[in-house]
């Protein structure tokens, strides 16, 4: 029986009923909402704009004006409200959970830095305003780059580059660029990457015609210095290198690395997708590195927004400095100026990597991260989010399996060898973290580990948080090797969608919705 | 530190934890000569309303496209976006997830991806589109690169009207790539054929429409051309919301439809992030770079979707990846789609008639000041007009007077003298009769 408030209304929870639905009639669950395409909830003529109609006029179009409807759909403004903010609720997301995928560093994104994106002087500046209209914005880009400077102890930097891989690609051509300054570029066709590193440093170095030797990695995670130096030559024009190491391990020997590949007449290429683990500790250019991209959306925190927009400028050596693309700011009689192309300043640029300036919205985002935290709490987040790290692998490294020997630097790997003979297999067990509301880790990543699983927690988790996460994972890694199979192999149970066929999508791919062809989701969308 | 949650106590409990005594006994591997142990020589850390004040103050150095009559474009366009599309997209669940490796638990960003995915494929008139690449520029490079695995040809030819820093783009990648490119002289008639150039060797045409002087044009017979040695062509949209008005480049015969999806959902931004649009056959699809959203069922058999067809992708196939691209334009696809969404066919359209009625305007306005000559017969929002003076003199005395006039084409194309007295003018849904008839009244006066 229900108990009854002072003003004679049931406060029970209704439980003892025992009516539990599997299925509801709309196919909603309680806050969790079924929710058709766009393209399914169509009122044609509606619109959530209004625009009036321009006066009669004579078009100017030279014969060439569409015929026919293009099909999309009409809505009100309510109605297209409703239906991002139900699809929005199908993710998870940093600020609602910890997040922690390796190499690709979840932090907290703060929202001043949103703010200050929006302000109208960065916001809603054209890339080609006459330049002395957007003095602050080439202000800005110009501290930004100092900032990069100052933190990577290098001499230049090229601030285009739209994300990491294309950073990567600006890398190579500028080292590439070198080669042809010194007439090599014909014989030097061969770019050495560890088996362990990122598929976009091979995948980049290929792009630009260089061939990819692969060096091994040691049996604790590091590269194999002995193996790489046999493999240089006079054909070999760089070595790709990722350090901290995709491992999560620091590349001890790295200045014996840069000075052979330098010895034998090759450029040093460093992955900076880990420099979140030692910013403010460790300066990139005292190791010997010729050329790195840094990932704003990882080290300096602008939003993934789930898959982009990222932003990879390269920092670059006196080597590599004169090579750099267009363009990039001066600062002369008081005044910035974008130089746009070759001859207005000194240099050789090797060409352009992209329409305009690069990501000024992430340019904005990450100098006010870096003015909010400044030298020293740069410093601190590395050191919080290698300390997190290590936390986590101390923790856990008794129930579940870690290949190499701690102290890592920002990440934890462990790999699947204690789920062996448990029944559980690997991608099962990261669907169950799924049910127990966290994103599972990276997994099958980096290759060199069977079943590996990388995890970074970064330097934005509390204690409690870390605490509670430790014990989630050793209470499913224990669940396992009781046997309890079925707490996975379905998983996961209670997110938006039970495990989708990724085989299906592949083999018949359905790419588009089209008027008809798509079934609707559920009942809600008859 | 605001951001950082862990007090000296927890660090010190973990520290024991751990079983390390300091921090510095972490990054034991860092060579001694490499290990830094004071701060680096910039500033300390600060509130927020310090950080606020010193970018606030950049910002104001800067003249915003909304508090002046502005005409800029070749390539960016000042639209208005709704409000609702800035609020969704800063919603904690968008904005802070990452790419969804994980289906089950990023429906939301997956669901949007196939929207737009259809919404590009809609308006492009071709069958499918992938989950946008960084920009239009970089898009153009990757469709020149895709058409020669397609053809297993190696040269590009490439319009002399194709945006500048496109051909730059496209320009570096052939480079380095070693693939041969053919690169016509601008035309700012608009009259160039490029079907001459075509050849057996030939892997693709790259055309834009409305092309860099604001050009539109039929380009039917370039494909039928092209196609008929063998080659494809590839059409680069820079303003996605001229085809609410114009003939889509797949009923035009394109092969590959690349274009800058920026006027959609996305600020100026000083140029960037923007979102490249990427289109194609359905038959060249496992050629294509980026990626793609595809429809499935669950366990249970209700539709969801994942990232699909990724053997193609770098973090599978590595260095036989059909690009390197990893990150993409999220974000920007989100607000595109939702621009789009809230506009639907008729705001679409409209807004595409306004757009097009607007700059017909301003050309008839500018074309009444003395010495104004409008080279365009056929044009979108965007024309190019002649004027006595050199173009960038006359922008600079167009800001005097709070005008920003458009883009001097010499800006784009320095040393080629034909570009000297060349500016190109765009008008949006954004400027009023008064702002027109500032601009014509500021341009007489300033060449006067």
């Amino acid at each position: 029986m229900s108990s009854m408030n002072a003003k004679g209304r049931p406060t029970g929870t209704g439980a003892e009923t025992g009516f539990a639905p599997h299925e509801t009639f709309t196919g909603n669950r309680g806050l969790v909402q079924e929710e058709p395409l766009i393209f399914e909830l169509d009122s044609p003529g509606a619109s959530g704009v209004d625009l009036d109609e321009p006066e009669d006029f004579a078009p100017r179009l030279g014969g060439v004006a569409r015929q026919g409807r293009i099909g999309l759909p009409g809505l009100s403004e309510p109605e297209v409200m409703r239906h991002y903010v139900r699809l929005s609720q199908k993710n998870y997301a940093i600020d609602s959970g910890l997040y922690p995928l390796g190499s690709c560093t979840m932090k907290h994104n703060p929202r001043l830095n949103e703010k200050m994106a929006r302000l109208p002087g960065f916001g809603d500046v054209h890339p080609l305003q006459p330049q002395q209209t957007v003095q602050g914005a080439l202000e800005l880009i110009d501290t930004l780059a100092h900032w990069l400077k100052e933190l990577t102890g290098m001499p230049a930097v090229a601030m285009s580059p739209k994300a990491g891989a294309h950073g990567e690609l600006c890398g190579m051509m500028a080292i590439d660029a070198a080669l042809r300054a010194r007439g090599e570029e014909g014989t030097r066709k061969r770019v050495l990457v560890p088996e362990s590193a990122h598929g976009t440093n091979p995948a980049t170095a290929a792009q630009i015609g260089f061939t990819v030797d692969s060096i091994p990695a040691t049996e604790d995670g590091h590269v194999d210095v002995k193996a790489f130096k046999a493999k240089l030559g006079p054909d070999v024009a760089a070595i790709m290198l990722t350090n901290p190491n995709t491992c999560g391990l620091f590349e001890r020997d790295i200045i014996e690395i840069a000075d052979a590949v330098h010895e034998a007449g090759g450029y040093f290429y460093c992955d900076g997708a880990n420099f979140n683990a030692i910013a403010g500790r460790v300066r990139p250019g005292d190791l010997g590195i010729d050329a790195m991209h840094i990932n704003l959306h990882k080290t300096f925190s602008t939003p993934h927004g789930g898959g982009g927009p990222g932003a990879g400028p390269v920092v670059f050596s006196q080597a590599l400095a004169p090579f750099a693309p267009l363009p990039w700011i001066v600062h002369e009689k008081g005044a910035y100026r974008a130089i746009e192309h070759e001859g207005e300043s000194t240099g050789q640029p090797f060409g352009r990597m992209t329409a305009f300036h690069g990501q000024m919205g992430m340019f904005v985002r990450a100098l006010a991260y870096m003015l909010s935290h400044g030298a020293d709490g740069i410093r601190q987040a590395s050191e919080d989010a290698v300390l997190s790290a290590n936390y986590i692998l101390a923790s856990l490294k008794d129930v579940m399996s870690a290949p190499y020997e701690g102290p890592c630097m920002h990440e934890a790997l462990f790999d699947d060898s204690f789920l062996k003979g448990t029944g559980v297999e690997t991608l099962d067990f990261a669907k169950a973290m799924i049910d127990e509301g966290y994103h599972p880790m990276t997994m099958y990543f980096p290759l060199v580990v069977h079943g590996a699983m990388l995890i970074e927690p970064t330097e934005s988790e509390s204690k409690d948080s870390l605490d509670l996460f430790i014990a989630t994972l050793r209470d499913l890694a224990e669940s396992a090797k009781r046997g309890e199979t079925e707490r996975f192999s379905g998983a996961p149970y209670l997110a938006p969608r039970r495990r989708l066929d990724e085989t299906l999508a592949a083999r018949k791919p359905i790419l588009r919705w089209q008027h008809g062809r798509n079934e609707p989701a559920s009942k809600a969308a008859e | 530190m605001r951001y950082l949650p862990l007090t000296t106590d927890d660090r010190a409990q973990m520290l024991a934890a751990i079983g390390a005594k300091s921090v510095d006994e972490l990054f034991k591997d860092v060579p001694e000569a490499a290990r830094l142990d004071g701060l680096i020589d910039l500033p300390r850390r600060q509130g927020e309303m310090e950080v606020e004040r010193q970018l606030a103050a950049m910002a104001g150095k800067n003249i915003p496209a909304g508090q002046v009559p502005f005409f800029v474009g070749a390539g960016a366009y000042k639209h208005h976006i709704p409000a609702t599309v800035d609020h969704l997209i800063q919603r904690s669940e968008f904005l802070t997830s990452y790419t969804p490796y994980q289906p089950e638990i990023t429906q939301g960003t997956l669901q949007y991806l196939f929207e737009f995915q259809t919404q590009v494929s809609m308006l492009t008139g071709m069958e499918v589109a992938n989950a946008s690449m960084y920009d239009g520029s970089t898009a153009c490079g990757e469709a020149v690169l895709m058409a020669h695995r397609v053809t297993k040809r190696k040269k590009a030819v490439l319009s002399g009207n194709l945006h500048p820093h496109y051909q730059d783009v496209v320009a570096n990648l052939s480079d380095f790539g070693s693939y041969k490119l053919v690169t016509e002289p601008p035309c700012p008639k608009g009259t160039e054929g490029l079907a001459g150039e075509i050849d057996e060797e030939t892997s693709c045409v790259v055309v834009q429409n409305p092309d860099i002087f604001g050009h539109v044009r039929d380009l039917s017979a370039l494909a039928e051309a092209a196609h008929a040695k063998g080659a494809l062509m590839i059409v680069v949209v820079p303003e996605i919301v001229s085809l609410g008005l114009i003939t889509p480049p797949g009923e035009m015969g394109a092969d590959i439809v690349v274009g800058e999806g920026q006027s959609l959902g996305n600020g100026l931004n000083f140029g960037g992030p923007y979102v490249g649009l990427f289109a194609a056959k359905q038959k060249f699809v496992r050629q294509m770079p980026g990626r793609l959203c595809g429809e499935t069922v669950d366990a249970e058999g209700k539709r969801g979707f994942v990232l699909t067809l990724s053997t193609r992708e770098q973090h599978i196939r590595r260095e036989k990846a059909t690009s390197n691209i990893c990150t993409n334009s999220g974000l920007c696809c989100l607000a595109f789609t939702i621009h789009l969404s809230l506009l639907g066919e008729e705001g679409y359209t409209r807004l595409a008639r306004i757009n097009h009625a607007n700059a017909v305007k301003l050309a008839d306005a500018l074309g009444a000041v003395p010495g104004v000559n409008v080279l365009n017969e056929a044009f979108f929002n965007e024309f190019t007009i002649e004027t006595p003076k050199p173009g960038a003199e006359v922008i600079d005395a167009l800001v005097e007077k709070g005008v920003l006039g458009g883009v001097p084409l010499s800006r784009l194309m320095p040393g080629n003298d034909e570009m000297k007295n060349l500016i190109a003018v765009a008008s949006t849904e954004v400027n009023s009769d008064q702002d027109r008839a500032a601009y014509a009244r500021a341009l007489k006066e300033v060449l006067a």
